[in-house]
C-alpha cells in the first residue's frame, strides 16, 4: 500500500511485563517449572513408586513381616523360590519386611513433619504478626530451645517414657519445628507490612482472619520447601533412635531397625544391611533433590 | 573534530540460549566512538543497551554468545584472549556501573579496591598507589580522603560511594570510561553533583565516554552524539541537536514525549509509549517496534528497516519518510 | 565486641539454666527410679541407698542440691558405677569425644572446601556435577549405614584399620570413626561452599573486579573468597550439635568410651546424674560454638560490628 497510509492510534495498552499466557496462577507455573528439573522429576516419580511398593506390596505378598520361617534363617536374595529379598534372622520375607520399614519411616516421616511444620507455623507466624515484645520474647524462646541439645533430650524421653509409636512422632516432631519457626516468622514480618495486608486491615478483616486467610496462603511456598527438607532429616532421626534400639518396638519395623539388625552381622549376611539401606537412601535422596527443585522453583531468591 | 577512533564495533551481536529460545539481546550494532567524545546511548531497559557494554569488554555472561567485531584502537576485542582483556579492562577502558551498593566489594576496603587497577595495570607500588588514590578521591571531590582509604563501601553515602566507583573507573587514567546508568540509583541532587563531577573529569582529563542510559535528561547535559536502542537495534542516530530538535524515528519521537513537560501551568496528559517492550525471545516481524508505532506502515511488518543517512552524522532506520507530529514545537 | 560477647555469655546462663531444669523434670517425670531394674534388693537397703543418693527427698530439694554441686564444679556421682563421679566419667570419656569429633569437622572443612569451590568453578561439568551427586548420598546415607560398610571394607577385609576400640596404641584407631562422623560433613561443606561460592560469582563487585581486569586468580582470592565463606561460619554452632549426635552412634559401633556411649547407657540405666550432666555439656558446647560462629562473623563481615 501507499507510503502515506498512515495509522494513528492512541490508545494505551495495558502494562504487563510477562508474555506468559492469561490465567496461569504462581502455583501452575511453578509447576511447570518443576517439570523441567530432571532430576526433581525423577525423584518424585522414584519415590511415588517406592511408596506405591510400600503399599502394595505386602497386601499381595503371601508372607507378613512377624512370623518366624525356622526353615529358612538368612537365606540369600533369589529371583525365583519366593524369597527375592531373602529372609532376615528369624526367617521372615526380607521384601515384605523392607516395605513395612518404608512405610513406617514414610510415615513417621509425614507425620513428625506435620506436627513439627504446625507448630512451627503457628508460632512463626504470631510472633511475627504481632510482632514488638510478644514477638520478642517468643523467638527468645526459640534461641534458647534451639541451644538446648535436642537429641539427648528425645532419647532420654524415649527411654523413659517407653516406645510407644505416638510419643516417637511427637518427640521427633517437637525438635524440628524450630527452623520453620524461625523462617515462617521472618517472612510473616516481611508480608505484614505489604500492601495487600494493609488493604485487608482497612476494609475491616480482623486480626486472626488475616493471619488465616491471607498470611497462611502466602507462607505455603516457604512451608512447603521447608517441608520436603524436613522430612528427610526426620526419616534419619527416626532411623538414628531405631537403630540406638529406641524407636518402634519388634517386630514392628521401620527402615533404621532394619540397618540396625543388618548391621549386627555384616561380614555373613550383608544383603541384610545393604537393601534396607539403599532403600532409606534413596527415599532420603529423592525426597532432598524434589526439596532443591521446589526450592529453586518456589523461591526466586535461591538461584 | 573528532580525534582518533577509539572504539569500532561492527554487526556486533549477543545472543543467549535459554529455555526458551535464543534471545537476541544485541542485533548488529555498528558503534564508533573518537576520542574525547561522550557518546550516549538510550534506550528502556531490556533494549540490550547493557548487555551491548559488556560484550566490549567480554563480560557477558557464560551461555551468551558474542559475534561481529569491536575493535579498539585496531585491534580486535571479540577474539582476544583473556589475558589481553584483563591488560585493556581497568587500565585504557574503564568501567562505572549503575548501582555503587553492589559494585563495591563490602568485604574489602575502598583503599585496596581503588589501589587494585594501579598495581595491577602500572605496577604501582602500595605507597604510590595510595597517594595516587587520595588524589583521585579528592578529584571527584571526597571529603577527608585518607580516612576514606580504611573504611568499608557500607560506612561512605551512595553519592560518595558512586563518586568511589567513577575514580576506580579513571584511577589508571583510561581513554575510554564507559558508564551504565551512572545516576539511575542515586537520589536528583546526587545525580547533579555526578553528572557536574563527570564533566570535570571530560575536561581536565579529555576521556572519552560512553554514557548508557535511559534518562533523557542526562543526555542533554553531557552527551555530544547519541544512539538511539530498541529491542537490541540501533534505531536512530545523531548529534545532540539532532535527536533532540529533529529527531525521525518514532520511538526517539516517544521517549521525548514521554518526558513531563514542566513549562506548561497545567500540563497535557502525559504520553506513555503505548502497547509494551517487545519480549526478546519472540520478536515481532519486520520492525521491532511497528506494533507500538503511531505512523507503522504495511511495510513495516515485513521487513526490517536499516539505518539510512537523513542528515550530515544523523540516521534513523525507518520505512516512514513523513514528518513526525512533534517536530515542529519547539525545546526550551 | 567485648561487651558483646560479655552479654551474650550473661545470656546463655538462662539458656542453661533451661536445659538443666528440663532434663532434671524429664529424668525425675519418668516412671521408675535408678535402682529398679538392678538385681533384687531388700526393701530396706534400697531405702538405704535412695537415701544416701538423697532420692527420697522431695524433688525441689534435689534440684537445688543438684544446683549446688554444679556451681562448684561436681556433677555429682554415677548411680551406676559406685564410686565413680560423673566429673570422672566425663574427664575420662570426653577427650575421645574432641579428638574424633576434632578430625572429623577439620577433615570435612578441609576435603569439602575445596571440592566446593572447584564444583562452583567449573559449575555445570563433570566436576560439578559428579560431586554434588556425590554429595546428595553423603547427606542421605546415614552415619550408622556407612560406619558398618567401612569396617567391612576397611577393617576386615582389608586390614588397614582396626575395626574399633580405643585399646590399641597406634594412632590409626582414629581413622575410621573420625571418616564415618566427617562424611556427611563434607558433603554439607562441599554443597554448602558450591552454593555460596557461585552466588559470589554472580554478584555484582565480582563483575566490577572483572571490569578492572583483575585475574582469575586474584578474584577468586581476594574478592570471592572472604564472602563465600560466610554461610560456612554460621554452619558451625548445627555441625558442632550434628557432631555430638554422631558420636553417639560412632562410639557405639565402634566401641569407643567416649561420653556419647556413656550417655546412652546412662539412659537406658537410669543414671540421672550421669544423664543431667552429659546434657549439660553439650548445652554448653552447643552455646559456646554458636556464639564462637557470631563473633566469628563478626571478624570477618566489616557490616557486621558488635
Amino acid at each position: 500500500m501507499s507510503s502515506t497510509n498512515v495509522k494513528m492510534e492512541e490508545t494505551p495498552g495495558p502494562v504487563n511485563l510477562s508474555d506468559a499466557p492469561p490465567g496461569r496462577s504462581l502455583w501452575q507455573d511453578a509447576f511447570a517449572r518443576l517439570l523441567h528439573k530432571r532430576m526433581a522429576v525423577a525423584s518424585g516419580i522414584l519415590l511415588g513408586v517406592i511408596v506405591l511398593a510400600a503399599v502394595v506390596v505386602p497386601w499381595i505378598s503371601p508372607y507378613n513381616y512377624f512370623t518366624p520361617e525356622w526353615a529358612l534363617l538368612d537365606t540369600p536374595p533369589t529371583l525365583h523360590g519366593g524369597h527375592i529379598f531373602g529372609t532376615d534372622d528369624l526367617g521372615r520375607d526380607l521384601l515384605v519386611r523392607v516395605m513395612w520399614g518404608c512405610r513406617v519411616s514414610l510415615m513417621t516421616g509425614a507425620v513428625a513433619s506435620v506436627v513439627s511444620i504446625v507448630i512451627g507455623v503457628l508460632w512463626g507466624a504470631a510472633a511475627g504478626f504481632v510482632g514488638g515484645r510478644v514477638d520478642s520474647f517468643m523467638m527468645r524462646i526459640v534461641d534458647v530451645l534451639y541451644s538446648v541439645p535436642f537429641i539427648p533430650f528425645v532419647i532420654v524421653l524415649v527411654v523413659m517414657f517407653g516406645r510407644n509409636l505416638f510419643l516417637l512422632f511427637v518427640a521427633i516432631g517437637a525438635v524440628s519445628w524450630l527452623d520453620i519457626a524461625r523462617i515462617v516468622r521472618g517472612q510473616t514480618l516481611s508480608l505484614r507490612n505489604k500492601e495487600f495486608i494493609e488493604a485487608a486491615r482497612a476494609s475491616g478483616v480482623r486480626g486472626p482472619t488475616i493471619v488465616v486467610r491471607h498470611l497462611i496462603p502466602n507462607l505455603l511456598g516457604i512451608v512447603i520447601i521447608y517441608a520436603t527438607l524436613t522430612v528427610p532429616s526426620v526419616i534419619l532421626f527416626e532411623a538414628f533412635l531405631s537403630f540406638l534400639g529406641l524407636g518402634v518396638q519388634a517386630p514392628m519395623t521401620s527402615l533404621g531397625v532394619l540397618v540396625s539388625d543388618g548391621a549386627s552381622d555384616l561380614q555373613s549376611y550383608p544383603y541384610q544391611l545393604i537393601i534396607p539401606a539403599i532403600f532409606l537412601a534413596l527415599i532420603v535422596y529423592c525426597l532432598n533433590y524434589l526439596g532443591d527443585g521446589l526450592r529453586d522453583v518456589l523461591d526466586p531468591k535461591a538461584r | 573534530m573528532p580525534g582518533e577512533l577509539l572504539l569500532e564495533a561492527k554487526k556486533l551481536s549477543v545472543e543467549f540460549a535459554t529455555d526458551e529460545g535464543v534471545v537476541r539481546a544485541v542485533s548488529e550494532v555498528d558503534l564508533e566512538l573518537f576520542a574525547g567524545e561522550t557518546l550516549a546511548i538510550v534506550g528502556e531497559s531490556g533494549s540490550g543497551k547493557s548487555q551491548m557494554l559488556l560484550s566490549i569488554l567480554g563480560l557477558v555472561a557464560g551461555n551468551a554468545s558474542v559475534t561481529g567485531s569491536a575493535r579498539f584502537k585496531g585491534e580486535e576485542l571479540v577474539s582476544a584472549a583473556e589475558h589481553r582483556l584483563n591488560e585493556i579492562r581497568g587500565s585504557e577502558i574503564g568501567v562505572v556501573f549503575q548501582d555503587p551498593m553492589t559494585s563495591l566489594n563490602p568485604y574489602l576496603t575502598i583503599g585496596l579496591q581503588l589501589t587494585e587497577p594501579l598495581r595491577l595495570h602500572k605496577g604501582a607500588t602500595r605507597k604510590d598507589a595510595a597517594e595516587q588514590a587520595i588524589e583521585m578521591l579528592k578529584s571527584v571531590h571526597i571529603s577527608e580522603p585518607e580516612r576514606r582509604m580504611d573504611q568499608y563501601p557500607h560506612q561512605l553515602s551512595g553519592g560518595m560511594r558512586q563518586r568511589v566507583a567513577i575514580a576506580m573507573g579513571l584511577i589508571c587514567r583510561p581513554q575510554i570510561l564507559i558508564a551504565d546508568e551512572p545516576t539511575t540509583a542515586l537520589d536528583v541532587t546526587v545525580q547533579a553533583q555526578v553528572l557536574s563531577l563527570l564533566r570535570e573529569i571530560r575536561e581536565r582529563f579529555g576521556t572519552a565516554i560512553i554514557l548508557v542510559t535511559h534518562d533523557l535528561g542526562v543526555i542533554a547535559e553531557l552527551a555530544e552524539r547519541v544512539n538511539v536502542m530498541y529491542a537490541g537495534k540501533i534505531v536512530e542516530r545523531g548529534s545532540v541537536d539532532d535527536i533532540f530538535y529533529r529527531c525521525r524515528h518514532p520511538y526517539t519521537e516517544a521517549l521525548e514525549r514521554s518526558i513531563p513537560q514542566f513549562t506548561e501551568i497545567r500540563p497535557a496528559r502525559l504520553d506513555a509509549i503505548s502497547g509494551n517492550p517487545p519480549n526478546p525471545v519472540h520478536l515481532p516481524s519486520g520492525c521491532a517496534f511497528h506494533p507500538r508505532c503511531p505512523y507503522r506502515l504495511d511495510v513495516c511488518d515485513q521487513s526490517v528497516p536499516v539505518l539510512e543517512s537523513v542528515g550530515p552524522a544523523h540516521a534513523k532506520a525507518c520505512f516512514y519518510e513523513g514528518p513526525l507530529l512533534t517536530v515542529t514545537e519547539s525545546r526550551a | 565486641m567485648l561487651r558483646y560477647t560479655i552479654s551474650r555469655l550473661l545470656g546463655a546462663i538462662p539458656t542453661v539454666m533451661v536445659i538443666i531444669t528440663l532434663a532434671f523434670l524429664l529424668l525425675h517425670a519418668a516412671p521408675g527410679g535408678p535402682f529398679d531394674s538392678q538385681k533384687k534388693i531388700p526393701p530396706e537397703i534400697k531405702a538405704n541407698i535412695e537415701r544416701k543418693y538423697h532420692l527420697d527427698e522431695p524433688l525441689y530439694k534435689q534440684y537445688l542440691r543438684y544446683l549446688g554441686g554444679m556451681m562448684q564444679g561436681d556433677l555429682g556421682p554415677s548411680y551406676q558405677y559406685r564410686d565413680t563421679t560423673v566429673n570422672q566419667i566425663i574427664r575420662e570419656g570426653f577427650p575421645i569425644d574432641i579428638i574424633i569429633g576434632g578430625i572429623a569437622l577439620a577433615g570435612a572443612l578441609l576435603i569439602g572446601l575445596p571440592i566446593g569451590m572447584i564444583a562452583a568453578l567449573r559449575r555445570n561439568t563433570g566436576w560439578d556435577h559428579v560431586p554434588m551427586g556425590l554429595s546428595m548420598m553423603g547427606i542421605s546415607v546415614p552415619v550408622f549405614v556407612v560406619a558398618p560398610i567401612l569396617i567391612l571394607l576397611f577393617a576386615v577385609n582389608l586390614h588397614w584399620f582396626p575395626a574399633g576400640g580405643w585399646t590399641s596404641h597406634s594412632l590409626l584407631k582414629v581413622v575410621l570413626p573420625s571418616a564415618a562422623l566427617a562424611a556427611p560433613y563434607i558433603a554439607y561443606v562441599a554443597r554448602l561452599m558450591r552454593g555460596s561460592m557461585v552466588e559470589v560469582l554472580n554478584s555484582q563487585f565480582i563483575l566490577m573486579a572483572r571490569a578492572k581486569g583483575v585475574p582469575r586468580y586474584l578474584l577468586i582470592l581476594r574478592h570471592a573468597l572472604k564472602p563465600a565463606l560466610m554461610p560456612l561460619v554460621s554452619f558451625l554452632g548445627p555441625a558442632v550439635a550434628g557432631v555430638i549426635t554422631g558420636s553417639i552412634v560412632i562410639e557405639t559401633i565402634f566401641g569407643l568410651p567416649g561420653i556419647g556411649r556413656a550417655f546412652v547407657d546412662g539412659a537406658l540405666n537410669r543414671d540421672y546424674t550421669l544423664v543431667l550432666g552429659v546434657t549439660v555439656l553439650y548445652g554448653v558446647l552447643i552455646v559456646l560454638f554458636n556464639l564462637l560462629a557470631d563473633l566469628s562473623y563478626s571478624l570477618l563481615d566489616p557490616r557486621v560490628r558488635y
